[in-house]
């Protein structure tokens, strides 16, 4: 897709999908609308579009559009460290499909900075891109039906965090202390869209 | 004062106007399913609009209070009783101290409202009281023996024009944005034919069974936001209508949107009712930011 260029789709009457092709580019515009303060009750970064849901005028919001610019925005959020007991049930596998063991799957996993793009699934579990593409695992064929709160996982080249125990097919390294979700908090989430995201051994 | 509830039936929850905002993290935005009843409940004991009623599915509510206070019953015509007195539906009717207050199957309809003059002040949770059913954020359901705490009220309630009575018609479904994902005909069959209420449906969404609504490829959809009244559509072909509860993003094409207008319907249908819809214009593209 040409980078300048997005596409709107009427979401019933108060609501437009907006395409962008990436995770990437949906956070950084989701990111601008935010802080732009363009007329929506929810901004909805997702894998390749931002959801612009309660617009009063779509027709203002696509004007309003004409003022990003995909290569300007940069998301430099706040850096959070996680510390992880790698221990997980799919290590072994994981070692394998990148052609090393588990001190190597360890060293990787640890070796990069996550950027956490958008939350899905269940209330604070975002998605964290940063591995390569050619590091990406398959999903498991059926979901466990139970996964701890605080498992750490993989699926594609994403990684994620449970936040509450819920069934999850995403392959497991291993578990976190960090609470992820916490409806008294301020910020409930610990890492909403935008965070960067190192993973350290605990 | 205090609701001390005695019995619940199969789902008593405490709802609001719902929880907004939060759904880039995740978190769905629950509130009352059938808004309008809701709404009037509160009017009727002379509530604001934002207060807390309880949504009471299939009846069985039965509640004693500390204080004398104002309720009124919207929504699914409930019987209620108070001390074993019949009383009016959508009237405000008065409790008095220690008096019980309950609530009978109604005879047609699913969820009934219950607004308590004062309205419900369980503390909120993420700027609302509303309980959401999908990841459980919000309050914990009503179960029996909890004690809910009811605000001040603002004295008796005024008389109110009588509400006219709902009539229920199809769906008005607005195309798109995956429209373009189905076999041409998709939307004439999704709203030529009858569609008839699975009894897994629930404050998630309304689960229909029907003539299957065929795609045009076989691609699969990047996880995209999604909104209340999207008539998403599964690999069965069945539609699903996004409710109250609905999960924050999904990965299966949504062919329209039901008017919010006509959402309280889905509120109300029962398993094995039939439901309609029907096709509103196409709203006019908001443009491309094109440069």
């Amino acid at each position: 897709m040409d980078p300048g260029t997005v596409r709107l789709r009427p979401v019933g009457r108060t609501a437009a999908l907006v395409e962008v092709g990436d995770a990437a580019t949906a956070l950084a515009l989701a990111t601008w609308a935010r802080s732009a303060g363009v007329d929506a009750v929810e901004v909805v970064p997702a894998a390749e579009t931002v959801l612009f849901d309660g617009v009063a005028d779509p027709g203002a919001l696509a004007a309003a559009l004409e003022g990003w610019s995909p290569a300007a925005t940069s998301v430099t959020g706040e850096l959070v460290e996680v510390p992880v007991t790698y221990d997980g049930p799919d290590l072994d596998f994981v070692a394998e499909a990148w052609g090393t063991d588990r001190d190597g799957v360890v060293a990787r996993h640890t070796g990069v900075e996550y950027v956490a793009e958008f939350c899905g699934f269940a209330p604070g579990f975002s998605y964290l891109a940063g591995l390569p593409a050619d590091l990406a695992v398959p999903r498991l064929a059926s979901p466990r039906a139970k996964v701890p709160a605080g498992s750490v996982g993989l699926a594609g080249a994403w990684c994620g965090v449970y936040p509450t125990a819920s069934p999850g097919g995403w392959r497991l390294l291993g578990r976190t202390d960090a609470t992820l979700w916490d409806e008294t908090r301020e910020q409930p989430a610990l890492l909403p869209p935008g965070t960067r995201v190192t993973f350290v051994v605990a | 004062m205090t609701l001390h509830v005695v019995g619940t039936g199969p789902l008593v929850t405490v709802q609001d106007r719902g929880r907004v905002g939060l759904a880039h993290l995740g978190v769905p935005r629950a509130g009352a399913l059938d808004a309008p009843a809701a709404a009037l409940a509160n009017r009727l004991v002379g509530n604001d609009p934002e207060a807390a009623v309880l949504e009471v599915l299939l009846g069985g509510l039965t509640a004693r209070t500390d204080a004398g206070c104002w309720v009124a019953v919207t929504g699914a015509p409930s019987p209620l009783w108070v001390a074993g007195e019949a009383r009016a539906h959508a009237c405000a009717e008065w409790v008095p101290a220690g008096g019980t207050m309950t609530l009978g199957r109604p005879a047609a309809g699913v969820r009934s409202y219950v607004a308590v003059a004062g309205g419900i002040t369980v503390d909120p949770v993420l700027g609302s009281r509303s309980t959401d059913t999908l990841a459980w954020v919000g309050p914990s359901r009503v179960e029996v023996g909890a004690v809910l705490p009811v605000g001040p009220s603002y004295g008796e309630p005024q008389p109110l024009d009588t509400p006219r009575s709902r009539r229920p018609g199809p769906l008005r479904v607005t195309p798109g944005p995956r429209a373009d994902w189905f076999a041409d005909d998709a939307l004439d069959v999704l709203c030529g034919s009858p569609y008839v209420v699975e009894p897994d449906s629930n404050r998630v969404g309304l689960r229909l069974d029907g003539p299957p609504l065929e795609r045009r490829g076989t691609g699969e959809l990047a996880s995209e936001g999604m909104v209340l009244g999207a008539v998403q559509v599964p690999p069965s072909g069945r539609p699903v209508v996004f409710l109250a509860d609905h999960p924050t993003t999904g990965g299966y094409p949504v062919i329209g949107v039901v008017d919010p207008d006509d959402l309280w319907q889905c509120a109300q249908l029962r398993p094995g009712e039939t439901v309609r819809f029907s096709r509103r214009p196409a709203p006019p593209a908001p443009g491309s930011a094109t440069r």
